[in-house]
């Protein structure tokens, strides 16, 4: 008991906040687009999920969804908007060619968005059903949660090995 | 109606035309490729095909010519359709094949010929912005072409496996 | 002292008061330098796909560098690689709001160099008819609510995605699935048509004119709206040809070419329907050009739920079609024949043809060549918005900033299909 006990209940508290108010920038690119618009609008609704406002300013937003094929050519593209989002952030890929290439294998896809930036949850399907979307979105939220995010995990490695120290971290 | 067409372009170019056909019901000239802007300016003004419908090149690799570009056009006014093939070697000294280019007629041909250069590379001369359109400027290689690699990839950036 | 105090302060007091009460000229404009701007390829507007380097001289671009290809999927050389009835994914995700006519077209295609086109039963005919023009209402609603969003109008958007949404749940009911259908075959179709679902596509119609309504009052009101479409983006007839444009983009500088009139494919002589178009050639014409061709589409639907008869949906030639699934498991020359056309997919004759037949956004070509194998030795695309988007340097030359919006929204700027 002590410091730690309260440091680690903040850590909760703002997880919890964080995982209801994500703050997304869709990097729309391909087919999935069509299904991306479809959970915006009345039927599928993400706004439910605290997760509907899109900002199309990476550096107001804290959840990269790649929306699509991602070629060689957009691989220093994505690259940039992840750099330039403000940590914590996490990230999802939205359908099978960004998660894997799908059946683009080629001299012009990139074999899935891993290649170039971390991905924290993988949606497949080509494209993935608004429902699928919605349940990869609820798994992130798990994640965060927990603490399990890309960025969430090196922040705790980088504490653990004495970085950090003033940071509040699970 | 179709065969109207073939007949009117045979009767005004003559020469240049190496040969025709028609087959399912598609007319197709093969004309030298050397003379290509004069048959099409003749084509367009003469004949009526008004409208370039299409751009595109086929890599026959292992036969004499390698490469043969293939132009579709309509006519807007009576709906006639022809396809010109214009066959191209491929040069001994391992240089790109080149031919003129028909933006002067048609402005939709200005992507259509860097699209052909970028994934076949054959240049255009007097083509006003010959470049990569589909690829990346750092791309090696024309990637339609029958000896290039489905998945040879040329990357721009990977992650750091450290990361 | 007197003059360091003004140059902190930053405010020059004019000696003479008449200065304020002068009018202005075009003196008095701030001098402007040419600035270079990137535009996308992430930019909520640009689809993710489309990055525009603008000169531009104050809001007034000076020149455009319209960049494509971030989204080339190499469709050719996949289609090289597969067998001709392998490419149908691929054809679904080129024009990726209307599967359906890009699965038509590409059969078509194939069918011809076949030489099996007239022998394709009349009831597969009317099939392709029927689930491509829904897919022409779904990509006109894409293009109108993509449209309407960018500019602002987020009502619009949610309208069109509604009724987007209906029918794809019609489609989802007869294919499998939302968005990718790959449900037309050589040959024929995949499947026949659900039960009853003539009357719930015809019980849509009302629903889907209530939305056109909505849409098209509400534009029409629009003052926003209204002023950054009138007028903007406008493209001479001559250009249009010059471009090679087709298609909806096309029709709004009036030229009424529509493949579906002037070279009729399956059984598009039968119908009476209109090809709707603009005058002026900008960019609220193509809008409105588009919402009227949704009427026009369900007109069709109509009249061919009326034609369709009982029949065949697929050609009877074992050489092309899979046996029945009843045969593949019980006799011996089904699993053989069922083998063979998967394995090595069917032998189309040598030769080359092109095809044609009218996409969401024009005229949508398959240039296919044959070397009598099971795979195609090439299958090009002559995409419609590779041509009007070359045209977008142009249209936006010397207009304002602002207009590169609604220019390029209108033009409906497919990734998949003008990158492929």
């Amino acid at each position: 008991m002590g410091l730690e006990f309260y440091t680690s209940k903040l850590a909760d508290a703002v997880n919890w906040a964080r995982k209801y108010s994500l703050f997304q920038y869709p990097f729309v690119t391909a087919c999935c687009g069509m299904e991306f618009m479809a959970l915006w609008g009345p039927k599928y609704d993400v706004a439910r999920f605290g997760a509907e406002f899109p900002r199309f300013s990476p550096r107001q937003a804290d959840l990269l969804i790649i929306v699509g094929t991602i070629t060689e050519r957009q691989g220093p593209i994505l690259r940039r908007i992840y750099e330039q989002m403000c940590e914590p952030k996490w990230t999802i890929a939205f359908g099978v060619c960004a998660s894997t290439g799908g059946f683009y294998q080629n001299y012009s896809t990139m074999p899935g968005a891993d290649q170039c930036i971390p991905i924290d949850v993988y949606i497949p399907g080509c494209p993935p059903r608004p429902e699928q979307v919605l349940d990869g979105l609820i798994m992130l939220q798990d994640k965060i949660q927990n603490g399990q995010g890309f960025v969430q995990r090196r922040e705790k490695r980088e504490h653990d090995a004495g970085k950090n120290k003033l940071k509040v971290l699970p | 109606m179709s065969l109207a067409v073939l007949q009117r372009a045979k009767e005004l170019l003559g020469d240049t035309i190496k040969s025709t056909h028609s087959y399912r019901g598609d007319d197709t000239l093969v004309v030298d490729a050397a003379a290509i802007v004069e048959v099409m300016r003749l084509l367009k003004d003469e004949v009526g095909m008004d409208f370039l419908v299409d751009l595109t090149c086929v890599d026959y690799l292992g036969r004499e010519p390698r490469f043969e570009v293939v132009y579709h056009l309509r006519s807007m006014k009576t709906g006639e359709r022809l396809r010109v093939k214009a066959p191209l070697d491929e040069p001994e000294d391992g240089s790109n094949p080149a031919l003129d280019s028909v933006v002067p007629l048609w402005a939709g041909a200005n992507w259509f010929e860097r699209e052909v250069w970028d994934l076949y590379g054959i240049r255009f001369h007097n083509h006003p912005d010959l470049r990569r359109i589909l690829m990346y400027e750092e791309f090696v290689g024309h990637p339609l072409r029958k000896d290039y690699p489905k998945e040879r990839r040329q990357p721009l950036v990977r992650r750091d496996p450290n990361e | 002292m007197a003059e360091a105090k003004k140059l902190v302060l930053g405010v020059q007091e004019p000696e003479d008061q008449s200065e304020y009460d002068r009018e202005f000229s075009d003196d008095d404009e701030l001098p402007t330098e040419p600035m270079t701007l990137n535009m996308g390829p992430s930019h909520p507007a640009m689809h993710g796909t489309v990055r525009i380097i603008l000169t531009v001289e104050g809001e007034t671009v000076k020149s455009g560098d319209v960049q494509v290809g971030y989204l080339h999927r190499c469709f050719e050389k996949e289609a090289e690689h597969a067998t001709w009835t392998q490419v149908f994914p691929y054809t679904d995700r080129l024009n990726y709001v209307s599967p359906m006519l890009n699965n038509v077209g590409y059969a078509l295609a194939v069918e011809k160099l076949l030489g099996v086109v007239e022998r394709i039963p009349e009831r597969a005919q009317y099939i392709r008819v029927i689930v491509g023009e829904l897919s022409r209402i779904t990509d006109h609603l894409t293009a109108t609510a993509a449209g309407a969003m960018e500019l602002g109008a987020m009502t619009i958007f949610f309208w069109c995605i509604k009724g987007r949404e209906w029918i794809y749940e019609l489609l989802e009911e007869l294919s499998g699935a939302r968005l990718t259908h790959s449900y037309v075959r050589v040959g024929g179709v995949a499947y026949d048509l659900t039960p009853n679902f003539a009357d719930k596509v015809q019980a849509l119609f009302p629903k889907l004119e209530k939305i056109l309504k909505d849409v098209g009052d509400t534009t029409l009101e629009l003052s926003f709206f209204r002023d950054r479409m009138d007028g903007t983006g406008v493209i001479s007839r001559e250009r249009a040809i010059q471009y090679g444009w087709t298609g909806p983009a096309l029709r709004s500088t009036g030229i009424p070419y529509d493949v579906r009139k002037d070279h009729p494919y399956l059984v598009y002589d039968r119908f009476d329907f209109e090809v709707p178009v603009g005058s002026k050639g900008d960019n609220f014409d193509r809008f409105i050009v588009r919402i009227e061709e949704i009427r026009q589409s369900m007109k069709i639907l109509a009249q061919a739920f009326a034609q369709i008869a009982p029949g065949k949906v697929v050609l009877d030639d074992p050489r092309i079609i899979l046996p029945p699934k009843q045969e593949v498991y019980n006799s011996i020359e089904g699993m053989i024949g069922h083998f063979k056309l998967i394995v090595d997919g069917i032998k189309v004759p040598p030769g080359e043809v092109y095809s044609y037949t009218e996409g969401g956004n024009g005229e949508l070509g398959f240039y296919i060549v044959s070397d009598g194998t099971g795979r195609p030795y090439k299958c090009r695309v002559r995409p419609p918005c590779f041509c009007i988007v070359s045209a977008l340097p142009e249209l936006i030359k010397d207009r304002p900033l602002a207009d590169i919006v609604p220019t390029f929204d209108m033009m409906n700027m497919i990734g998949g299909e003008c990158d492929r």
